[in-house]
């Protein structure tokens, strides 16, 4: 299939892990900061072709483990109503809430229900007009378009039985607290292909300036992430802090405009919590009030609902690239994807998922 | 360990969830802690796709599946061909010669009689194709809301021929893993046409009987030590099961995997790992070293085997637990899926 089995190329995959080895004089700590990024690391054992000198790092850009608990107790209270279709991305559904998840909400005879695209819950609330349809808008700045797109649609149509539980984040923000940490051991930059295909990357280029470190916009596949890998050791080797874009079949600077402004029409920057984490000023993105009559946590009053996250739990530090899965006394024993005792063990894209499913027990780290 | 306090893992014996239908560890765990714990018996202790039996000396082979597909009618089929596929297969992995089937059905109130007659239409033309015959059934009609359309459940008895034990928990280190062709093509086909899946695809289900498949490569040699078709949790969860039961590793070659172009774009377009991903007309064979390239052989002349493949070996080195060689390399875990495959949401 093109586009794809050239970039899963043994061939190729080797002569780039050969290329960052000749470049590599001394070792380097690099985060790829997508969550997609890490399941190819994980799923094609890329960390086992790279010379032990380069130690990637993974980041927090996974939607689904940043979407904070309270969150999750909001979307689990709306979707237990009896008028209410909530439906949502899939990998939400197993996502722990303080007592239970939306699966269990659904086998108590809630209406939960999985989409691929928010389009089809605006299709549903036509076609449903007596049922109270909610759409649960989560994710990096990659589905804040189309969840826009969801709600503007609904008002042009006068939809009046269509709402958003909105909990979108930022990555740029989250990046600079990371770079700004105390314990930040991080060198070098992935950044994350399918976020900059719509955002472009001018916004990397301020925090490669404020931090002198180097940025690679960053493919999905094992070709692009080993050339990412290879251009961001020849920057450091060389002591260049720059932004370059190995991503460019998909990437340009600027972005998708178009997708962009209808961001901005329909969204604004807000704080936001971070699962693990916690509260980042100007991460999120929040409904204008223009469309307030589209948001869920006004519809069915869940603002004041709050849950507090774990303040020890290990996931913070996984989500922030500073503690390895294998590193958590529960991975593994108490915490396995059937009972996710943290959000990163839910999402496929979840670091701790992928080491799970990948490479339990036989990646380097695990013994370490 | 005493200060760790992520928040508790929801417990998962309170209730059931999809996931326990899932033919993965869900699934294996409820048939496990429930069933197996309530009927303990031998036979039933094998966990094969069958029961063998012995009757005044004569071995049948003796097995149940029930059938709830939504939407009802596929590309490639329909519940009642998948009905008699399904229970014609579990009988031929135990190297039966399929006979008797039953047939149940479940209908909800409001169902067209056109579509039932379809159905039952369609279920007679398989039977009649596969030269088994349907000699009992049931039928129930439950309220409206009850049910969702048509159920159906079939069960079947077949004549496993002497000399032929095949079972799951047979695997040794060294014997050869076959797959019989391209996989994932029932799971995609069905997902296609789901409500709230919008994409086009030319892709039929792979939906068939694979009774005279097995019958040629029992020809070609008796050292196959076990058949299993991958559907449910797809060809992972059928791996797994038997490195499981056979406490034995499995090294499979993602190089050697047949995959259509259409089910390969289907999943990554969905996130789906076509490994997972369920199969009505494919078959696994661990075969000795020496019968694998006559069993191979016999495959490729059969019609529903054409594509047949090595693509893996069974070794010593991690009973329980299935890797595979991926396309660049390294080697990763090929892990039994925990609930339902979730679709990745970026």
């Amino acid at each position: 299939m093109k586009y794809i089995d050239e970039y899963r190329d043994e061939r190729i995959v080797r002569s780039l892990a050969a290329r960052i080895a000749r470049l590599a004089t001394r070792s380097w700590n690099l985060m790829e900061i997508c969550g997609g990024q890490t399941h190819t690391i994980m799923r094609y054992g890329l960390h086992e072709l790279l010379p032990p000198a380069i130690n990637l790092v993974h980041g927090p850009g996974c939607p689904v483990c940043v979407t904070p608990l309270e969150v999750v107790d909001k979307a689990i209270e709306i979707a237990s109503r009896s008028d209410v279709t909530f439906m949502s991305y899939g990998d939400m559904l197993r996502v722990p809430g303080s007592s239970r998840d939306l699966f269990r909400v659904k086998a108590a005879g809630g209406d939960v229900r999985i989409v691929y695209s928010p389009m089809e819950a605006v299709k549903l609330a036509r076609a449903m007009p007596q049922r109270q349809v909610v759409f649960f808008s989560i994710g990096f700045e990659t589905t804040a378009p189309p969840n826009a797109m969801a709600v503007w649609e609904a008002r042009r149509t006068g939809l009046d039985n269509f709402s958003m539980l909105v909990s979108h984040v930022l990555v740029p923000p989250a990046l600079r607290l990371l770079l700004t940490s105390p314990g930040n051991q991080v060198q070098g930059l992935i950044a994350p292909g399918h976020v900059c295909s719509v955002m472009g990357y001018w916004e990397y280029e301020e925090i490669c300036r404020e931090f002198h470190i180097p940025i690679v916009v960053g493919g999905f596949e094992p070709a692009d992430l080993m050339e990412a890998v290879s251009m961001l050791v020849a920057k450091l080797e060389s002591g260049r802090a720059e932004v370059e874009n190995q991503y460019v079949r998909s990437v340009c600077r600027e972005g998708n405009l178009p997708a962009q402004r209808l961001m901005r029409e329909v969204f604004r920057v807000c704080g936001r919590k971070w699962r693990g984490i916690g509260l980042i000023p100007e991460s999120g993105l929040c409904l204008r009030d223009e469309f307030a009559a589209y948001d869920a946590e006004k519809i069915f009053e869940v603002s004041g609902v709050t849950a507090d996250e774990p303040s020890e739990c290990i996931s913070a530090l996984v989500l922030q690239g500073r503690k390895r899965p294998t590193d958590c006394p529960a991975f593994g024993v108490r915490c396995r994807p059937e009972t996710p005792m943290g959000a990163p063990m839910v999402s496929a894209e979840g670091a701790c998922a992928a080491y799970y499913r990948y490479r339990r027990g036989r990646a380097p780290e695990a013994t370490a | 360990m005493n200060s760790f306090v992520c928040p508790a893992p929801i417990g998962l014996n309170d209730t059931v969830l999809l996931g326990h239908g899932s033919g993965g560890k869900l699934s294996a765990d409820l048939t496990r802690d429930v069933f197996l714990a309530a009927f303990q018996n031998p036979i039933l202790a094998r966990m094969d796709d069958q029961a063998i039996v012995s009757i005044n000396g004569m071995r049948l082979a003796f097995t149940t599946d029930t059938f709830v597909v939504k939407p009802l009618f596929f590309p490639g089929g329909d519940i009642g061909s998948l009905a008699v596929h399904g229970t014609v297969n579990d009988l031929a992995m135990g190297g039966a010669q399929p006979l008797f089937l039953s047939a149940a059905f479940i209908i909800e109130e409001g169902l067209p009689m056109e579509t039932l007659r379809a159905v039952v239409t369609s279920l007679q033309r398989a039977a009649a194709a596969a030269g088994v015959q349907v000699v009992t059934g049931d039928t129930k009609v439950v309220e409206k809301g009850s049910g969702d359309g048509l159920f159906i459940n079939t069960s079947g008895i077949g004549v496993v021929p002497e000399g032929i034990q095949l079972s799951a928990s047979q695997a040794r280190p060294g014997d050869r893993v076959l797959l019989s062709g391209a996989i994932g093509e029932h799971g995609i086909a069905i997902l296609a046409k789901r409500e709230g899946l919008e994409f086009e695809s030319e892709l039929a289900s792979d939906s068939a009987a694979l009774h005279t498949l097995v019958a040629e490569m029992l020809g070609a040699s008796h050292d196959i030590r076990c058949l299993r078709d991958p559907t449910r949790g797809g060809v992972s969860s059928t791996l797994n099961e038997i490195a499981a039961q056979s406490r034995v590793g499995v090294e499979i070659d993602e190089r050697a995997i047949p995959l259509r172009e259409e089910v390969k774009g289907a999943c990554e377009m969905l996130g789906l790992d076509p490994l997972y991903v369920a199969n009505e007309g494919k078959l696994i064979a661990i075969v000795a070293p020496d019968a694998a390239d006559p069993v191979l052989d016999a495959m490729r002349r059969h019609p529903l085997g054409g594509q047949a493949q090595i693509i893996g070996s069974v070794t010593a080195a991690h009973p329980g637990m299935v890797t595979m060689r991926t396309l660049v390399g390294p080697s990763r875990i090929v892990d039994m899926l925990a609930g339902d495959q979730l679709p990745r949401i970026c």
